[in-house]
């Protein structure tokens, strides 16, 4: 019996030793399939772009197809790699105001249209949430067309309202409220209008959401209790629509910040939005290293925050 | 109460009139003989007759609908797969870098993504000689990249929301990981997937900014023609052409409220 052991305990190792090391063994192909083509997909075409985003910000603009020079000079006799990286990008960044005032005022644009469109979206999604569910269907197909058809035509519209001799000023002048056109369009205040406008369903169907869940009773209770409408409102409704809050906000504040279509034309020349500052840098003055600093400091500054506070909610979210 | 009613309708009336009357103005300012926007000429379809002889406009119209037919339908499968694998392939390796890669493009800013694709689609050509120029390829990869994302979300909500006791009813009965997904998961998330296609058609239908970059000589699609047009002044053939697509998105919108209450009558005498 005893001399049966050895060899048997001697296969049980080689065995396992090959199992160990054949890691393929046990790989389910059709498993491995389905989730590499996607990964790999996103791997070339959304991860790899960034990593030649960060590689071209280091080079320098150059008159040669494509505009940059190239980071890596490799002599063959000397065998010499020399790498050459270029900070002048980022220098010039953080020197020329033009930059930082343009980071600064689409942080500034986003904040302010995200707050009028909360306070535009809210009661539209209160009453949405409150009233009976064959008007509902109604009012949310209403809110959610909108935001089929196309963005750009939308934008279009409002150059017709705003415009020096557009529906506004034709109507108030044919009133006689004013005798000289209004300057809307090309000011800032265009570029606000034109967010809201375009981005107003993004806020409203989060808030909906969280204000449908809401527990009508809880403000019968209030009410019950002597607290009055505007006390009530306060103390339970905004604090349960908070999630809601939080959720649109970011869906508006987030591609405003990077917008380039609404200040493109319904913007002043001199209202600077990131998004816009980028355009030019690539399109008019064809300096893509420039154009790429410019994009991974946004990736930086703006879009890694903000991933990060998406990030932890959802996990904070997920705990309860 | 009644006061706060009283609010509360004034203000979403509003709110309504603020999303409605530009598109309503444009509809109406369509059928306008006048070329000027604030005067009217009476009623006309001149400029829907001027739209469709529009030779630049047809050929950027037709482009983008064929652009926008491929990159949906890729952006299904790849989308649908995605949203597959994370919501029911359990845990491995990556799957945290995955969910990232799903949830960023949702939020990165389109002349980001636009001027990063263009900067590897370069590169790929200049090691790999390929991508050789840039037209309908580079835009439909650039465009099936961010569609994904959005039907990747969309599914996988909704097989959050699915019962998982059909597929393990599926899966005791003996049926195989593929015959698994085709006869029983896939027609329980069609609807999922229907509209992922449909929102992927109209979001790859309306980018300007990502295409502008992708995009190469002689290829412009649909919204680049349109700002170009519109960055020069207001144009009645444009107002044609948005009357046209208001009217196809409302015949659809109505037609999924009717399935909606359709479904919801059906439910209702079930229980």
């Amino acid at each position: 019996m005893k001399a049966l052991t050895l060899p048997e305990s001697l296969m049980q190792i080689l065995s396992r030793l090959t199992m160990r090391f054949n890691i393929f063994a046990n790989v389910k192909w059709g498993r491995v399939s389905v989730i590499s083509v996607p990964t790999i997909w996103l791997a070339i075409f959304f991860f790899i772009p960034f990593v030649v985003v960060l590689k071209i910000s280091f080079a320098e603009s150059a008159i040669a197809i494509p505009p940059y020079t190239s980071l890596f000079e490799w002599d063959p006799e000397d065998a010499f790699l020399a790498i050459k990286l270029s900070f002048a990008n980022y220098i010039y960044l953080f020197e020329d105001t033009l930059y930082i005032e343009a980071y600064w005022s689409s942080v500034k644009i986003a904040a302010v249209s995200t707050f009028f469109a909360l306070i535009i979206a809210f009661p539209i999604a209160y009453l949405i949430a409150r009233s009976d569910p064959q008007k509902r269907i109604l009012l949310l197909a209403l809110v959610v067309l909108p935001f089929w058809t196309s963005f750009l035509l939308r934008v279009y519209a409002w150059i017709g309202f705003l415009k020096k001799n557009g529906i506004i000023n034709e109507t108030l002048m044919s009133m006689g409220i004013i005798d000289q056109p209004l300057a809307l369009i090309q000011t800032d205040l265009a570029v606000y209008i034109g967010i809201v406008y375009t981005y107003l369903p993004f806020m409203i169907l989060p808030l909906y959401t969280a204000l449908e869940k809401m527990d009508i009773t809880l403000l019968e209770a209030a009410e019950d209790l002597g607290a009055k409408p505007f006390q009530s409102f306060c103390l339970v409704t905004l604090p349960l629509a908070v999630p809601g809050i939080i959720a649109g906000c970011l869906l508006v504040f987030i591609p405003a910040v990077g917008e380039f279509v609404i200040p493109a034309l319904l913007g002043a020349s001199d209202t600077l939005m990131i998004g816009r500052v980028l355009w030019d840098e690539f399109f008019l003055n064809r300096d893509w290293p420039m154009a790429s600093a410019v994009a991974t400091v946004m990736l930086i500054m703006l879009v890694l925050p903000i991933m990060l506070i998406t990030n932890r909610t959802e996990h904070k979210e997920g705990a309860k | 109460m009644k006061r706060r009613s009283i609010f509360l309708n004034t203000s979403s009336t509003l709110g309504f009139l603020f999303l409605y009357l530009p598109m309503i103005s444009l509809v109406i300012f369509s059928f306008n003989e006048s070329k000027l926007v604030t005067v009217w000429g009476g009623w006309s379809l001149k400029w829907y007759g001027e739209l469709f002889q529009n030779e630049q406009i047809m050929t950027a119209a037709w482009l983008s609908l064929k652009i926008a037919f491929i990159t949906s339908t890729l952006a299904v499968i790849l989308g649908t797969m995605a949203g597959y694998v994370l919501s029911r392939m359990g845990r491995f390796r990556g799957k945290m870098i995955l969910s990232g890669w799903i949830a960023a493009p949702l939020v990165m800013p389109e002349v980001i993504t636009g001027l990063s694709l263009l900067l590897l689609f370069v590169a790929m050509e200049s090691v790999f000689g390929w991508p050789a120029g840039r037209g309908i390829g580079t835009i439909i990869i650039a465009h099936t990249t961010f569609c994904l994302a959005y039907v990747a979300v969309i599914v996988q909500s909704r097989l959050s929301m699915l019962d998982e006791t059909l597929e393990e009813a599926a899966m005791d009965l003996g049926a195989k990981p593929s015959s698994l997904f085709f006869l029983v998961t896939l027609p329980l998330i069609s609807p999922a997937i229907i509209s992922g296609w449909l929102l992927s058609f109209t979001l790859s239908l309306d980018d300007l900014v990502i295409a502008s970059f992708v995009s190469g000589p002689g290829s412009s699609t649909l919204p680049m023609v349109i700002f170009s047009k519109v960055r020069m002044g207001v144009t009645p053939e444009i107002n044609a052409l948005a009357t046209i697509m208001i009217a196809i998105v409302c015949v659809g919108v109505i037609a999924a409220m009717y399935q909606m209450r359709r479904q919801a009558k059906l439910t209702a005498q079930f229980k």
